[in-house]
C-alpha cells in the first residue's frame, strides 16, 4: 500500500520540502520514500514526480541537512526547497479543476432534463424541468464561470478586450435570457448550452495550465550551484564554517577535494584540478596551481586548495550568468501565442455580429424580445468552444507523442515556437558529443591488466579515470586487493596491486617527457617494469549526429555549432559533421550571437547542455537540452531529450511543424463551423437542441483531428 | 408524475455525491501528481502501513 501514512494535525511534526533530481521511475519513488521511512522520526515522505518535489513530515529533531544527506545516500541529488517559491500556478490549476468538475456535473444533469424537453415534454413538465435546470445552472455558472469573469473584468477595467469578454457576456446573457424564458413559461431555455460552453472552455484552459505547470524557473536552480557556507581560515590558523554571505574579499577559504568552490578567488596554496564544466562546458578538468583563478560553482576535483576570496555572492561570475538569464527570459515571454492572436481578432468580430443581428431584427420590425433572443443565440453559437480547444488539445496530444519518443515538452507554446525555427545552434561538448570520455584505443586485452587498471582508476573521480574504470568493468575486470593506493593531484594514481607497483595518469608523468607520442587526450599506465602504454580517449560524438545534422540540412535549416572549446577541437568535429562552427565562445558570446541572429530576423533553436549555454538557451526562441545536461541547461530548455541520440532534434522540428498544421486545420474547422452556424443563428433558426449539437459536434471534431498527432514524432 | 418526483431528486443527489467526492479528491491533493500516480501502481510495496 503506497498511500501516505496519515498523521494529521499533530503539532509535534514539522514539514520540509526538498527538490530531488533524477527521479523518473516507480522504483526511484519507492527507493526514496522507503529510504526515508526507514529513518526514525519520519512520519510521511511523499515524492511528487510531476514537480520533482519531496514533501516530508518529520519530528523537529531532524533538520533539512539530514534529509538531504539521506536522499543523497540513496543516490539522488537533493536540495532544500524554499517554501516561498511555491507559485500561484498550482492553486490556479486547482481552481480550474474544481470549476471543470462543477461545469461537467451541471452540464450532464441539465442535459438529462433537456433531452426530456426536446423529446416533447408538455407544458407543466417543461416548466418544472426548466426551473430545475435553472436551479442547477445558476450556481454552476456563478462558480465555474469565475475564471472567465475575473479575467474579462480586469481586461475591461484597463480598457482592453480579450477572449474572456465575449465568453463572459455570452454566458451571462444566455443565462439571464433563459431565466426570463423560464419565468414567462417560454419554450426555449439555453441553460444546457451555457453550462456546456463553460465545460469545454474550462477543459481547454485546464489542459493549457497542465502544460504550463511543467515549465519551472531556472534561475533559482542556478544559485543552488553555489554552496551556502565555506570553511574559513583565520590568520591565527583556526578555522570555522561561515555562511558565504559573510565572507569578505581577501579572506581565505579551504576547499576540500570533491567540493564545489563557494567564491570567485585566487589560489593561494595547493595544486589541483578544477572541473569548470558548469561555466565553460569543457569536459576535461583544468589544472590549477598557486596564483590561478577559480570561479564559484566549479568543482575542486583532486586535492585541497586554499583560496583567497576576490568576489562573493552577487559579484561572482555565476551570479552574472544568472542575471543574464533573467534578462533573456523577459525577451522570450514577449512571444504572443497563436491562440491569443486569434482571440484579438475574434472578440470584436463576435460583439459586432451579435449587436448587428439585434439591431437588424429590430429594424426589420421584430419585437425587442425576439431580437434579443436572436442576438443572444448569435453570441452563444459563436462562442469559441472549438477555438478554445483547438490549440491546447493539439499541444497535449503532440507532447504525449514527444514523450513517447523520449522528449519532454515543458511548455505548449514551445511547440508553436519550434515550428517557426530556421536556424539551429548546437553546443559541442555534451550536446553534439556525449560529454563523457570513451577510450578509443590502447585498452589492454587481458583481464589481469584490466583488473589492475580498474582497481587504480576507480580510486579517482577524474572523468578520464572514470571512463577507464567503466570501460574496464564492461570488459570483465574485477577489483583486486590493493596494498596501497594514492592519488597525486593533477598527475595520476599509483598503488601496489597484487604485489606489483603500478601507475595510471598523465603520459609525461608515467613515462617522462616526450617518451610517449600523442596528439589527443590520452592517459598512460605502467604495470611493474613493463613499458608504459597509452590509452587514447575521446569525448565521443553522439552516434547519429551526422545523420541528424544531414536531416536538418534537408529541412532547409541553417545549422551552426557554438563551443567554448579550443578552435582545433571544434574545427575537427565541425568538419566531420559538415557544419559551420565558432570556437572559444563565452556564455556572454553565445548569448550575443543568438541575439544578433534574432535581430537579423532569424528564429533560433538553441541546443545546449551546460550552464555556459544557459543565457543562450534562455534567449533563443526555443531551447532543447539533452537529459544529462546540467540543472541549468535542463531547466532553461523548453524541450529535454533523453538518450544518447541527437536525432530528437530534427524529429522535434518535424513534429512541431505537423502540430502547427493540425492547429491551423483546427482553426479552419472552428471557423468553418461558425460560417455555417452563424447564418442560422442570425436568421433565428437556432433552437437549444441545434446549439448543443453544434457546440459539442465542433468540439469533438477538433479533438478527433488533434488525436491524429499521436504519431507525429517520426 | 410520482416517479419523476422521486427519481429527479435521487438522480441529482447521486450527482451531487459524485461532485462532493471530486471536490474532496482535489482538495486532498489526488490530482497533484498525475505522473507519479501512473508510476505508483508499479511499486511493489510490502510496507505494512
Amino acid at each position: 500500500m503506497n498511500a501516505p501514512v496519515v498523521i494529521r494535525r499533530d503539532d509535534s511534526l514539522t514539514t520540509t520540502d526538498l527538490t530531488v533530481e533524477g527521479v523518473h521511475c516507480a522504483s526511484c519513488i519507492a527507493k526514496i520514500e522507503g529510504g526515508l521511512h526507514a529513518l526514525p522520526g519520519i512520519a510521511t515522505a511523499r515524492m511528487n514526480l510531476s514537480t520533482h518535489r519531496l514533501h516530508v513530515a518529520h519530528a523537529p529533531a531532524i533538520d533539512a541537512a539530514t534529509l538531504v544527506r539521506t536522499v543523497e545516500g540513496l543516490g539522488f541529488r537533493a536540495h532544500p526547497f524554499a517554501a516561498a517559491e511555491s507559485t500561484g500556478e498550482d492553486s490556479e490549476r486547482r481552481r480550474l479543476l474544481l470549476a471543470l468538475g462543477v461545469a461537467g456535473f451541471a452540464a450532464m444533469n441539465i442535459m438529462l432534463l433537456s433531452v426530456s424537453v426536446w423529446s416533447g415534454a408538455d407544458e407543466a413538465t417543461r416548466g418544472l424541468f426548466h426551473w430545475l435546470s435553472a436551479l442547477i445552472a445558476i450556481p454552476a455558472v456563478a462558480f465555474a464561470g469565475r475564471p472567465f469573469f475575473t479575467n474579462a473584468w480586469s481586461a475591461l477595467r484597463r480598457g482592453r478586450t480579450n477572449m474572456d469578454v465575449p465568453i463572459s457576456i455570452g454566458v451571462v446573457l444566455t443565462t439571464l435570457m433563459s431565466l426570463y424564458e423560464t419565468a414567462t413559461g417560454g419554450e426555449h431555455a439555453y441553460f444546457d448550452g451555457a453550462v456546456m460552453l463553460l465545460f469545454f472552455l474550462l477543459a481547454g484552459r485546464f489542459l493549457d495550465s497542465v502544460m504550463r505547470a511543467r515549465a519551472r524557473d531556472s534561475v533559482a536552480a542556478l544559485l543552488h550551484q553555489v554552496p551556502a557556507d565555506a570553511l574559513v581560515l583565520a590568520a591565527d590558523g583556526s578555522s570555522s564554517r561561515r555562511p558565504i554571505a559573510d565572507l569578505r574579499p581577501d579572506e581565505r577559504v579551504l576547499v576540500a577535494a570533491g567540493e564545489r568552490i563557494p567564491v570567485d578567488g585566487i589560489v593561494e596554496t595547493g595544486t589541483s584540478l578544477v572541473d569548470r564544466s558548469l561555466v565553460t562546458g569543457e569536459s576535461a578538468p583544468d589544472p590549477v596551481e598557486a596564483d590561478g583563478e577559480v570561479l564559484a560553482g566549479t568543482i575542486n576535483v583532486a586535492a585541497p586548495l586554499v583560496i583567497r576570496v576576490t568576489r562573493t555572492g552577487d559579484d561572482t561570475a555565476i551570479a552574472d550568468i544568472a542575471r543574464l538569464m533573467e534578462t533573456a527570459h523577459q525577451v522570450k515571454s514577449r512571444y504572443v501565442r497563436i491562440a491569443d492572436r486569434a482571440s484579438r481578432l475574434y472578440a470584436p468580430a463576435v460583439h459586432t455580429l451579435a449587436a448587428l443581428s439585434f439591431l437588424g431584427w429590430l429594424i426589420a420590425g421584430a419585437g425587442v424580445h425576439q431580437a434579443a433572443t436572436i442576438g443572444v443565440a448569435v453570441l452563444i453559437i459563436t462562442c469559441p468552444c472549438a477555438l478554445g480547444l483547438a490549440v491546447p488539445i493539439a499541444h497535449v496530444v503532440a507532447s504525449g507523442a514527444f514523450m513517447r519518443a523520449g522528449m519532454l515538452v515543458k511548455d505548449g507554446s514551445a511547440i508553436e515556437r519550434l515550428s517557426r525555427v530556421d536556424t539551429v545552434l548546437l553546443d559541442k561538448t555534451g550536446t553534439t558529443t556525449l560529454g563523457r570520455f570513451v577510450p578509443v584505443s590502447g585498452m589492454p586485452d587481458d583481464v589481469a591488466t584490466l583488473s589492475i587498471l580498474f582497481t587504480l582508476a576507480r580510486g579517482s573521480t577524474h572523468p578520464m579515470s572514470r571512463a577507464i574504470a567503466m570501460a574496464a568493468q564492461q570488459a570483465g575486470a574485477v577489483a583486486l586487493p590493493a596494498a596501497y593506493l594514492s592519488e597525486q593531484a593533477g598527475l595520476g594514481l599509483e598503488g601496489e596491486i597484487a604485489g606489483v607497483h603500478c601507475r595510471l595518469g598523465r603520459p609525461d608523468w608515467i613515462a617522462g617527457d616526450g617518451a610517449l607520442d600523442y596528439d589527443r587526450t590520452a592517459i598512460a599506465y605502467r604495470v611493474g617494469e613493463q613499458p608504459p602504454h597509452l590509452v587514447v580517449l575521446r569525448d565521443e560524438t553522439r552516434p547519429d549526429a551526422a545523420e541528424a545534422i544531414a536531416r536538418l540540412h534537408r529541412s532547409r535549416l541553417t545549422v551552426e555549432m557554438l563551443s567554448g572549446d579550443t578552435p582545433a577541437a571544434v574545427a575537427e568535429l565541425a568538419a566531420t559533421l559538415g557544419v559551420a562552427a565558432q570556437a572559444r565562445m563565452s556564455p556572454g558570446d553565445k548569448y550575443d550571437y543568438v541575439r544578433k541572429l534574432q535581430a537579423a530576423g532569424h528564429h533560433v533553436l538553441m541546443v545546449g547542455d551546460g550552464l555556459n549555454d544557459g543565457p543562450a538557451l534562455k534567449s533563443a526562441e526555443v531551447a532543447m537540452a539533452p537529459g544529462n545536461a546540467s540543472d541549468v541547461g535542463t531547466l532553461a530548455a523548453d524541450i529535454v531529450f533523453l538518450g544518447d541520440r541527437l536525432m530528437p532534434v530534427p524529429l522535434a522540428l518535424a513534429a512541431a511543424r505537423r502540430t502547427m498544421t493540425v492547429v491551423r486545420q483546427n482553426f479552419a474547422l472552428a471557423i468553418g463551423y461558425n460560417a455555417i452556424a452563424v447564418p442560422l443563428a442570425i436568421l433565428g433558426q437556432v433552437t437549444p437542441l441545434i446549439a448543443a449539437a453544434a457546440m459539442s459536434g465542433s468540439s469533438l471534431l477538433v479533438v478527433a483531428n488533434a488525436l491524429r498527432l499521436r504519431g507525429a514524432v517520426r | 408524475m410520482n416517479g419523476i418526483l422521486l427519481l429527479i431528486p435521487f438522480a441529482l443527489g447521486l450527482g451531487l455525491a459524485g461532485l462532493a467526492a471530486f471536490f474532496w479528491a482535489v482538495r486532498d491533493g489526488q490530482f497533484e501528481d498525475l505522473d507519479g500516480a501512473s508510476m505508483r501502481i508499479l511499486i511493489e510495496d510490502d510496507r505494512d502501513d
